[in-house]
């Protein structure tokens, strides 16, 4: 089955701002892709460009971008579940490539958010849920996390000190990541004490909005050889949603979307969770990595704390995630970010990561959420 | 009237469930039954798609609601700015719904807990809008 392979992944810097347009920003992801592969542009037979709209005023971006990077005459597609967004677009490039329309496809994710105001962009955000029903009541993506946050502490007792040992782990792994917006180490009590955003959430439980863009070609298995020589195969892919309500939530303690595209990607990939060498999950806020951790089967329910607590989830833990930094770190550009995940378990996977790399690393996964648990994407990849 | 007012902002306004307004406005909440199959919908449905039937009726939601999950949120996205800090949850009831709302701004955050007793109830907001939110017992 493995015979869809990703043989180029690139991503721009993720910034605050990035003071250029979104066609130049996403050039940036498309050339780290393309490079040391032996194809052009002509090479490439379809494009599908990942983005949550409502951030910039481009309409149809995916039009824009193809003429930007020279593809056109090419199709191209346009896939949206706002913070998964380029994980789904993932999916459907490897549809198309196992349906036999396309050899080759560039799979295109960006997000140039600071086109709006910090409370212009939460409440593009909170429109992410139900505008009739919800949004009216000043939701937010931390409140929904919050939620999530205040409800794993009063079943299994974690506490605000377990959510922020995530993003001391985090901030470490940033420092090394020159792709990273924020590249400096936090202690535990400078996590602890900043302001409070969403009880219990902190602003340094909080990922930052951000510019940026990334770029994952995906070949079919005898073209993917043909091209690279390190081609890293799609073994195993998840994708489930869950209420965009609030109210329709059957459990506040994990995301049902994340658990159930985790079956699927293990069940398709022949794998468990004990197989996989390196992770990158969606550490929008740290509760989030912790869910993560229970969601994928790394940790039993309730017990994703231990891992952080033992450190198993450093580089050298028994379970290595987000050692790129994390969303927390890096930003979270929201229609490029899937894209720069697997950028950084292809590099892990053939030992190129220049932040820390895991040791021999043959297996990692993808973990992409959209919205407040609402759309779930897990992606295995194998050397 | 639809959902113009609803709420602290609204995006939108018409629904075939804008009856839903009407009883908020006579001091209800309303949920509804689907009366082929029975399924019960909060949010409001007017369409069954488990038997694909339109004929729904409306329920109260008149049971004590358990508090779920809550967050005191400082930080108001835009249209929300002057309403920080307020308090949203999501209470679970036992006409087999939940419900998320705002508490109501009589209950301290020292007294919150998961698990305590709320009911649902409309609340008059400035300029002649109007909501839910929940309140202790």
């Amino acid at each position: 089955m493995e015979d869809v392979a990703v043989i180029g992944a690139g991503q721009s810097v993720f910034s605050r701002s990035c003071g250029e347009s979104i066609r130049e920003l996403c050039f940036e992801a498309y050339k780290e892709a393309l490079e040391g592969l032996d194809i052009t542009g002509n090479d490439i037979d379809a494009s599908v460009v990942c983005s949550a709209p409502e951030y910039d005023k481009q309409r149809s971006p995916s039009g824009l971008i193809s003429e930007y990077l020279e593809l056109t005459p090419k199709p191209t597609f346009y896939v949206e579940t706002v913070c998964s967004s380029s994980s789904t677009g993932l999916r459907v490039a490897w549809s198309l490539i196992k349906a036999g329309l396309h050899k080759t496809v560039a799979v295109i994710g960006f997000q140039k958010m600071s086109e709006l105001s910090s409370r212009d962009a939460a409440e593009r955000m909170g429109r992410g849920g139900d505008i009739i029903w919800e949004s009216p009541f000043g939701i937010t993506m931390p409140a929904g996390y919050a939620m999530y946050a205040r409800a794993h502490m009063a079943r299994y007792g974690t506490t605000e000190e377990h959510l922020a040992k995530v993003r001391v782990k985090n901030s470490h792994y940033g420092v090394d990541n020159p792709k990273a917006n924020y590249r400096k180490e936090l202690s535990l009590e400078a996590i602890l004490n900043s302001e409070m955003i969403t009880s219990p959430l902190k602003k340094f439980d909080c990922c930052a909005n951000a510019d940026g863009s990334s770029c994952v070609i995906l070949a079919r298995g005898d073209v993917a050889k043909s091209i690279s020589k390190t081609p890293i195969w799609v073994a195993g892919l998840g994708a489930a949603t869950d209420t965009m309500t609030m109210a329709g939530r059957e459990s506040l303690t994990g995301l049902r979307c994340a658990q159930e595209a985790a079956r699927q990607a293990y069940k398709m990939a022949g794998v468990k969770p004990q197989d996989i060498d390196v992770a990158e999950v969606h550490d929008c806020f740290t509760v989030s990595e912790l869910l993560a951790y229970e969601d994928l089967g790394f940790a039993k329910p309730g017990e994703g704390v231990g891992l952080i607590e033992n450190k198993e989830t450093y580089a050298d833990g028994k379970i290595p995630v987000n050692v790129d930094g994390g969303l927390l770190s890096k930003g979270h550009p929201i229609g490029a970010t899937g894209g720069s995940q697997i950028r950084t378990i292809v590099r892990q996977l053939r030992g190129e990561a220049t932040e820390a790399q895991v040791k021999d690393a043959e297996i990692g996964l993808v973990h992409n959420i959209g919205g407040v648990g609402q759309y779930g994407n897990v992606t295995i990849l194998r050397r | 009237m639809g959902f113009e007012n609803f709420g602290t902002v609204s995006f939108t306004a018409e629904a075939k469930v804008a009856d839903f307004i009407t009883q908020l406005e006579a001091g209800k909440v309303m949920a509804t039954r689907c009366r082929k199959c029975g399924g019960s919908y909060f949010p409001p449905k007017a369409d069954c798609p488990k038997c694909l039937s339109s004929d729904v009726e409306w329920f109260e939601v008149k049971s004590q609601g358990k508090l779920a999950s809550y967050t005191v949120v400082n930080y108001g996205p835009s249209g929300f700015e002057n309403d920080a800090p307020y308090i949203l949850a999501l209470a679970k009831f036992d006409e087999g719904i939940q419900i998320l709302a705002r508490l109501s701004r009589d209950i301290e955050e020292k007294d919150i807990t998961i698990g305590m007793n709320l009911t649902v109830s409309p609340v008059k907001l400035p300029e002649g809008r109007i909501a839910y939110e929940f309140i202790k017992g």
